[in-house]
């Protein structure tokens, strides 16, 4: 089921992109154009400086809410990995 | 930058033809949730498809069964600033969502719908996501019958 008529079938919806990098971004899919995958109002996850592994923070994050570190942030298509829906708590 | 009242009104009274009171002043959400008592539920209303196609028929449907929060109430996000983000400064540690539903007891966040998790679902869904909360939080004070919120 597209969501947004008109629009890639990702558009308006919360997904978390995995990086090469190790690196994670949790945000509305809004497109991707020739830089890469824009998202907006994007939390963002650095193991290298995060008080928390990944899995922490994604379960803190279905429960909470994202917290915004970026309006919009556009991932290099060599840099996404994976790139899934945000399922809901399992708690 | 806010939408034009007339545009905004029908998805207004979407919502409070359910017998949900609106809160539409830093006042009148502090009057409503500052008690932090018993049952009560806070919908973030919003323009946005979500809450057209999702949120608002859903809450509809909710609010038919039989338990439900002892007290009623929503916010307009990206419209009535002021009171959405005095109505969120009572929702603890949860970040800002719109549309988004918190169910409160005693002041204390019990059950939250983000938007990521309206996002697409159907209103049937989202309404037994609703009613599974209503019934696990609310069935203790019998509020059948008793629901206050429009008209206080």
């Amino acid at each position: 089921m597209v969501f947004h008529p008109g629009h890639e079938e990702l558009h308006g919806v919360t997904v978390v992109v995995r990086g090469r990098s190790g690196r994670s971004w949790v945000g509305r899919y809004h497109e991707r154009t020739e830089r890469g995958i824009l998202l907006l109002d994007v939390a963002i996850h650095d193991p290298a400086t995060a008080p928390m592994d990944r899995d922490s923070w994604l379960e803190r994050l279905r429960k909470f809410g994202i917290k915004v570190d970026s309006k919009h942030v556009v991932i290099p298509e060599s840099e996404a990995t994976q790139i899934e829906l945000l399922q809901p708590s399992q708690a | 930058m806010t939408y034009h009242e007339m545009m905004v009104k029908p998805m207004r009274e979407e919502v409070t033809r359910s017998g949900v009171k609106e809160l539409r002043s830093v006042a009148e959400v502090d009057a409503a949730l500052g008690p932090g008592e018993g049952t009560v539920m806070v919908f973030v209303n919003s323009v946005c498809g979500c809450a057209a196609g999702g949120a608002r028929p859903a809450l509809a449907l909710a609010l038919q069964h039989g338990v439900r929060p002892q007290h009623l109430y929503t916010v307009f996000a990206g419209q009535d600033l002021d009171a959405t983000a005095r109505a969120r400064s009572y929702l603890a540690d949860y970040q800002p969502s719109s549309p988004s539903v918190a169910l409160l007891r005693d002041g204390e966040v019990v059950h939250f719908v983000h938007r990521h998790m309206i996002e697409g679902r159907p209103p049937a869904m989202l309404a037994a996501d609703l009613i599974a909360a209503f019934d696990k939080y609310c069935a203790a004070e019998g509020v059948q019958d008793s629901v206050s919120g429009a008209g206080d």
